[in-house]
């Protein structure tokens, strides 16, 4: 991939049904494409599920990935998002030692807060747009966070 | 009606229109042998190797038409199977393949012939399903039918677990096939359609770039049409053999790493490609940035994902190449012949300059020869099939092919041992033509034992082993990449090729000189059973011309000429 790799968010609706993951993720890994992200949970309501697949390569590339989902047969729809919202939810675990207000109020700043208080340790959450979420977890290392887990991005289009 | 899953298989391969299944038992499939046992509506042939029923599956797909069956165990059955599949999925070839499956209470387990086999089968063929209930069976079975000829064509792969196959439910299979995510686009944009002319009209040096797509989407006749109408010389690939037929004046040859001079030269002068169900593949293109360098591209084709692939096509049009050409032929009036009568004077002259040709300079019988002289005595009259290889490169140039569906063979696989048990397929599904299979003294070895089934069941492939005591094309890289060094390619070694043969119950024939090879071809025809012609040839020819991996089309090793 000598050209242009670009980060992309591609939405997937497929049929809910054994398996149905797992050709998306054989297309991605059979064919040398990148996931950063994937997300997934059924549509309320319905039959189908939806990903969320954050992705990164050339223009061809992207357009044969969009091209070679559309090909397996539970595949629905496919929609390379231009123009979207997304978000991303991260939670990390502190020791009780550091300043808990301190986090909590930054927390606030990106759709956050504490979610759960231990005896040893508390959890914070944020939810907000992948860069700022790389951005708060950066500026968050310095509280020695414990773990941190990412949820991965999801879209919609405007 | 309420019955097994077993007898929903029967029940559903009988309204499919099946008359041949090719297969072999096992443990998790035993049901469903049962059945076969009890029924007469459909042949069922016993290879004698899972591979080769899959293979003979795509023979009998290719020569007909119609949706390929293969039946088969779970396990090392259907792991066998797998390189059928990959051949299949590779060549677009429309099969159901059908395999057992441990019980569903072991699943998981790792019981005895388990595999996961839906895990291996899916990056292999177009769709696949595990049954979990035989009230689904109907149902997905009509769906693998649908999948497996619609549209793009393809394998599907279906896997039943052995108490599926014995649970009793309804069977209804007057249900329509409701695919809600799968509805391939087979009518071509009118507006695309339009312009492609247009551009067709407005080009100077067009040329007519033909794949294998045509023949699945039986196109010929009316390609053959459209060429014969606008006077626009063509190329076609390997997989389009037989597509013009080899005296049309308009066909310039196959192109592609050992296709024409004429061919490259053509596809790299030109100033608009007309691709019809071709994918533009590496063995095609060569150097992908040089590849018809400063030319348009018209790119019609089934499959989204083939259109801008590798090359970027001006008029994508998605749709089915019979319809598309269908179309193009009623607007057509805009297009006239006469304007390229100095583009074809070019071509015809690139074909005088670098002719395909071959020097008859040893004792030894040359290959091409053989081919060549097959050509002249059956023609039209033979279904020729091969295996992988040199053998297989010299058939598609020396052979004069006649018509779509009668050049057989693994293109994008390129799938040793596929030849012989294919062959046995188109004859099956071809019985009036002869069935011969050119092959090498390394492939033949990979599917021998399909003998057994060919005496058995009265399949009368001639197999012509154009034998050269190597794995040819493999020496032929070496001999010019790798300085000489010929690692572990020297095949000296070998059976007793007519004695291999009649161990069978077939019979076998050594030829050193061409008198002897007409004679053994005529009494194998005549005897009518399966034969294995083994010609000594010349044991360093090479395949000419050549453009080395990753060269350019127009930038060919060409066979020298000598003083006569």
């Amino acid at each position: 991939m000598t050209e242009n790799s670009e980060r992309r968010v591609v939405s997937v609706i497929v049929v809910n049904e054994a398996s149905v993951l797992s050709r998306i993720t054989d297309l991605f890994s059979g064919r040398g494409y990148n996931i950063t992200s994937l997300t997934v949970a059924p549509i309320p309501e319905s039959k189908y599920s939806r990903l969320t697949i954050v992705t990164s390569g050339s223009v061809r590339v992207i357009e044969q990935i969009t091209k070679q989902l559309h090909k397996l047969v539970p595949v629905l729809k496919v929609y390379e998002h231009a123009d979207l919202v997304e978000k991303e939810m991260a939670l990390m675990k502190f020791p009780i030692t550091e300043n808990i207000s301190d986090i909590a109020a930054m927390c606030l700043a990106y759709n956050g807060n504490i979610v759960n208080v231990g005896e040893n340790i508390f959890i914070a959450m944020i939810a907000d747009e992948p860069k700022r979420v790389d951005n708060f977890l950066k500026m968050i290392k310095r509280y020695n966070p414990k773990e941190i887990v990412r949820s991965g991005a999801v879209a919609l289009e405007r | 009606m309420q019955i097994s899953g077993a007898q929903m298989v029967i029940e559903a391969l009988i309204a499919e229109d099946v008359d041949t299944v090719f297969g072999y038992p096992g443990g998790a499939i035993m049901n469903v042998y049962d059945e076969i046992y009890k029924q007469d509506k459909f042949k069922h042939i016993l290879t004698r190797h899972e591979q080769a029923a899959v293979h003979a599956a795509e023979g009998y797909s290719k020569a007909s038409g119609k949706v390929g069956v293969a039946l088969i165990t779970s396990g090392p059955g259907f792991t066998n199977a797998v390189t059928g599949l990959a051949d299949a999925y590779m060549d677009s070839i429309p099969l159901v393949v059908i395999s057992g499956q441990v019980p569903m209470s072991l699943i998981g387990t790792d019981a005895f012939q388990e595999i996961d086999a839906v895990g291996i089968s899916r990056s292999c063929t177009k769709h696949n399903y595990l049954v979990t209930n035989a009230s689904d069976l109907p149902r997905v079975l009509k769906e693998a039918f649908h999948i497996a000829a619609s549209g793009r064509p393809g394998p599907v792969h279906v896997d039943i677990p052995k108490d599926v196959t014995a649970e009793i439910a309804e069977f209804d299979y007057s249900i329509e096939v409701d695919l809600e995510t799968y509805k391939p686009n087979v009518k071509g944009n009118p507006r695309q359609i339009k312009k492609a002319i247009a551009a067709i009209a407005k080009a100077k040096r067009p040329l007519f770039y033909i794949g294998g797509g045509v023949i699945n989407a039986n196109a010929g006749y009316e390609v053959r049409e459209l060429v014969k109408r606008t006077g626009i010389p063509a190329v076609e690939t390997f997989m389009a053999r037989g597509v013009l037929s080899h005296d049309d004046e308009l066909l310039v040859g196959m192109l592609g790493m050992h296709g024409s001079y004429a061919s490259n030269m053509a596809m790299s002068e030109t100033d608009l490609v007309i691709g019809l169900g071709a994918r533009f593949d590496d063995r095609v293109t060569g150097k992908l940035s040089e590849f018809a360098k400063n030319a348009g591209v018209i790119h019609v084709d089934i499959d989204p994902a083939s259109i801008s692939k590798l090359v970027n096509a001006d008029y994508p049009i998605v749709g089915d190449v019979k319809n598309v050409v269908k179309e193009m032929l009623e607007i057509s009036s805009s297009i006239n012949p006469a304007k390229y009568e100095s583009w074809r004077e070019t071509v015809t002259n690139f074909a005088e300059l670098h002719p395909l040709f071959y020097h008859e300079d040893t004792d030894r019988i040359k290959p091409q020869w053989v081919i060549e002289r097959v050509g002249e005595l059956l023609g039209d009259g033979a279904n020729i099939s091969t295996d992988v290889g040199q053998h297989q490169m010299w058939t598609a140039q020396f052979y004069p092919f006649s018509r779509p569906r009668q050049f057989i063979s693994s293109g994008g696989l390129g799938t040793m041992g596929f030849g012989f048990p294919a062959a046995m397929g188109v004859k099956a599904a071809s019985p009036d033509k002869i069935s011969i299979n050119f092959t090498g003294d390394g492939s033949i070895l990979m599917n021998c034992q399909e003998l057994m089934t060919a005496v058995e069941q009265k399949l009368p492939v001639i197999n012509i082993i154009l034998n050269n005591n190597y794995l040819g094309m493999v020496r032929q890289w070496q001999t010019l990449f790798y300085d000489k060094r010929h690692s572990e390619t020297d095949l000296s070694v070998q059976p007793d090729f007519v004695l291999l043969a009649e161990a069978f119950g077939g019979i076998g024939y050594r030829v050193t000189t061409k008198e002897e090879f007409d004679a053994a071809l005529k009494d194998a025809i005549e005897k009518n059973i399966v034969a294995f012609i083994d010609v000594v040839v010349e044991r360093l020819e090479n395949v000419m011309p050549m453009v080395p991996s990753g060269g350019s089309l127009f930038n060919m090793m060409l066979l020298e000429k000598k003083e006569k």
